[in-house]
């Protein structure tokens, strides 16, 4: 193991991160935090309490989710998108480094940063709405989780994409829309059934649902097919990556 | 002696069917220079990345110190390093975490110690904190050459290395190729100026539509494959070469003034006495004279238009 190279990407991602905070961290805070202030403090107490729970609270976990799944696929996408942009991925390309490392150093960044700005998120939440955490260990996991799989997916959009506008093709078409129709705001089972049904089908359902479960210990659907709909898609993503380097598809000629 | 590099029947389609590399067969020397000329699109960069790894190879086999490089590429990359022929950069990056961060990715520990020395012998230490998009377009090559040779490799590919560069910086970075050749690193380059391969190396590559049409030391290339024209400025111009003279390779100028006799090098009578001797009994003499040899760029050409079918 390469753990060297590892570190070494590790570190030159990070220090984008701290080299752009404004923009790494501090916009997808402020962003996701007017949600606390508009739906939270403003007009959050008008609105009826959701499975026991304010709505203000309710929406949190949706909205760390949410941001959550943005950030992952945006970090990994842009950081490994860069390189191939500007050429130097020559260098990822012939160095002594297995696709395990490379992913190891890009995605771990990808997803520390995620998991930054969902610590940030719920920091600044706490000052706008009054929410608890019933089980803080899943809470973690769940966070960790869904940031190394979404990062992961981002790696992939990353190697995909021919241009800027590909990059954010999917996480402005396709995850903000499944994050919104997946519950961030309501619980599906206020829908009618026809659409309670259809929305089974957004994975994005499945994420909200368990990250709500540990916070407040109510979910849509049961957290351990919230768990497996996780490792699921995790498990795809891996199988893309292995494909990608063991093809070399859009890296190598 | 083991080649430090050996290719092996390597052969290269890309998609979409062009071949770039037909049943390639070429031993790098350890410790040598060798220059890899080419037209453009002959196949250098294609063989260099493959070697290096960032084009999948199609058939055949490549070795570096003995090491397959597909295989146990880990072993093959790490003592390999790579300057690009385009200036791919990380232009937000500092001069200092980008060599550093190049040295960490061969898998190398942080070694400040050496990274300042590759910096202060490329004259980059003045400029380790400058972001390298503030730097001009030799500064970035070298900064390209300090991180291929941050982790110390013991192999280094130079892709068109001086092109865009200033006189006076490709003359250093003659002098720091010759630095590294004399600590035991193996370097092959590509380039198009002639000039370089002929300053620098001790062996020449030529290849051309995929295809490797000469190898040899550059001294017995230039001596095979070389020509050598005797030049004779007569004392009296001449209309014509007289009938008795014609089975001799000379060539009279238009205005009839100058007399050119093409000879090989390598041949062991060069009749150069012979002409001189029949020359005299015509009668024609001469005033001064000139010797010349063909040039690497004048064999390289020549090698080129060969392959192509041309007339030599």
């Amino acid at each position: 193991m390469n753990f060297y190279a590892v570190r070494a990407i590790y570190k030159f991602e990070m220090a984008r991160t701290w080299r752009t905070l404004m923009q790494s961290i501090a916009s997808p805070v402020l962003s996701t935090s007017l949600y606390f202030i508009v739906f939270g403090s403003a007009i959050g107490s008008r609105m009826v309490a959701i499975d026991g729970v304010e709505y203000g609270a309710f929406i949190i976990p949706g909205l760390v989710m949410f941001t959550l799944l943005t950030q992952s696929i945006s970090n990994a996408s842009f950081g490994i998108y860069f390189p191939r942009f500007s050429g130097t991925i020559y260098e990822l390309l012939s160095a002594p480094v297995s696709f395990v490392e490379i992913l190891m150093g890009y995605v771990g960044a990808a997803a520390t940063k995620s998991i930054i700005v969902g610590i940030l998120i719920l920091i600044t939440a706490r000052f706008f709405v009054d929410y608890h955490i019933e089980h803080p260990l899943w809470m973690v996991s769940f966070l960790i989780l869904t940031s190394i799989t979404f990062s992961l997916f981002g790696f992939i959009i990353g190697v995909w994409a021919d241009g800027f506008e590909k990059l954010q093709l999917i996480p402005l078409m396709v995850i903000t829309p499944l994050a919104f129709l997946g519950g961030s705001f309501y619980s599906i089972n206020m829908l009618p059934p026809i659409w309670h049904t259809i929305t089974l089908f957004n994975p994005v359902v499945y994420l909200i649902s368990g990250f709500r479960w540990s916070f407040y210990g109510v979910a849509d659907v049961n957290v351990a097919v919230s768990l497996a709909m996780t490792a699921l898609f995790l498990l795809l993503c891996l199988a893309a990556v292995w494909w990608i380097f063991k093809t070399g598809y859009r890296l190598k000629t | 002696m083991q080649p430090v590099i050996s290719v092996r029947h390597l052969s290269k389609v890309y998609e979409g069917g062009f071949q770039a590399l037909k049943d390639v067969n070429l031993d790098i020397h350890r410790g040598e220079i060798f220059a890899l000329l080419g037209p453009n699109g002959a196949g250098k960069t294609t063989l260099i990345s493959i070697i290096c790894g960032i084009v999948n190879p199609g058939s055949g086999q490549v070795l570096a110190d003995g090491h397959d490089v597909v295989k146990e590429y880990r072993a093959a990359r790490s003592i390999i390093g790579l300057v690009p022929q385009e200036l791919s950069t990380d232009a937000f990056e500092s001069v200092w975490s980008a060599v550093s961060f190049s040295r960490g990715l061969y898998g190398k520990p942080r070694n400040d110690a050496h990274i300042e020395k590759v910096l202060k012998a490329l004259s980059l230490w003045d400029k380790r904190n400058n972001r390298i998009m503030e730097l001009s377009g030799g500064m970035k090559r070298r900064v390209l050459i300090a991180k291929a040779l941050s982790h110390e490799p013991r192999i280094l590919f130079l892709d068109e290395p001086t092109a865009g560069v200033d006189v006076e910086l490709r003359r250093d970075m003659w002098d720091m190729v010759r630095d590294l050749r004399s600590q035991g690193v193996t370097i092959i380059l590509t380039t198009h100026y002639i000039e370089e391969a002929e300053e620098m190396a001790d062996r020449i590559g030529v290849i051309n539509k995929g295809e490797i049409v000469v190898v040899d030391e550059k001294k017995s290339l230039m001596q095979k494959l070389g020509k050598k024209q005797l030049t004779l400025y007569l004392q009296q111009p001449l209309e014509a070469i007289p009938e008795a003279l014609s089975r001799h390779p000379l060539a009279l100028s238009d205005d009839g003034q100058a007399l050119t006799f093409t000879f090989d090098v390598q041949s062991e009578a060069t009749g150069i006495a012979q002409v001189l001797r029949e020359l005299n009994q015509h009668g024609i003499d001469f005033r001064d004279l000139h010797s010349s040899e063909s040039s690497l760029e004048e064999i390289f050409v020549n090698l080129v238009k060969g392959a192509r079918g041309d007339r030599v």
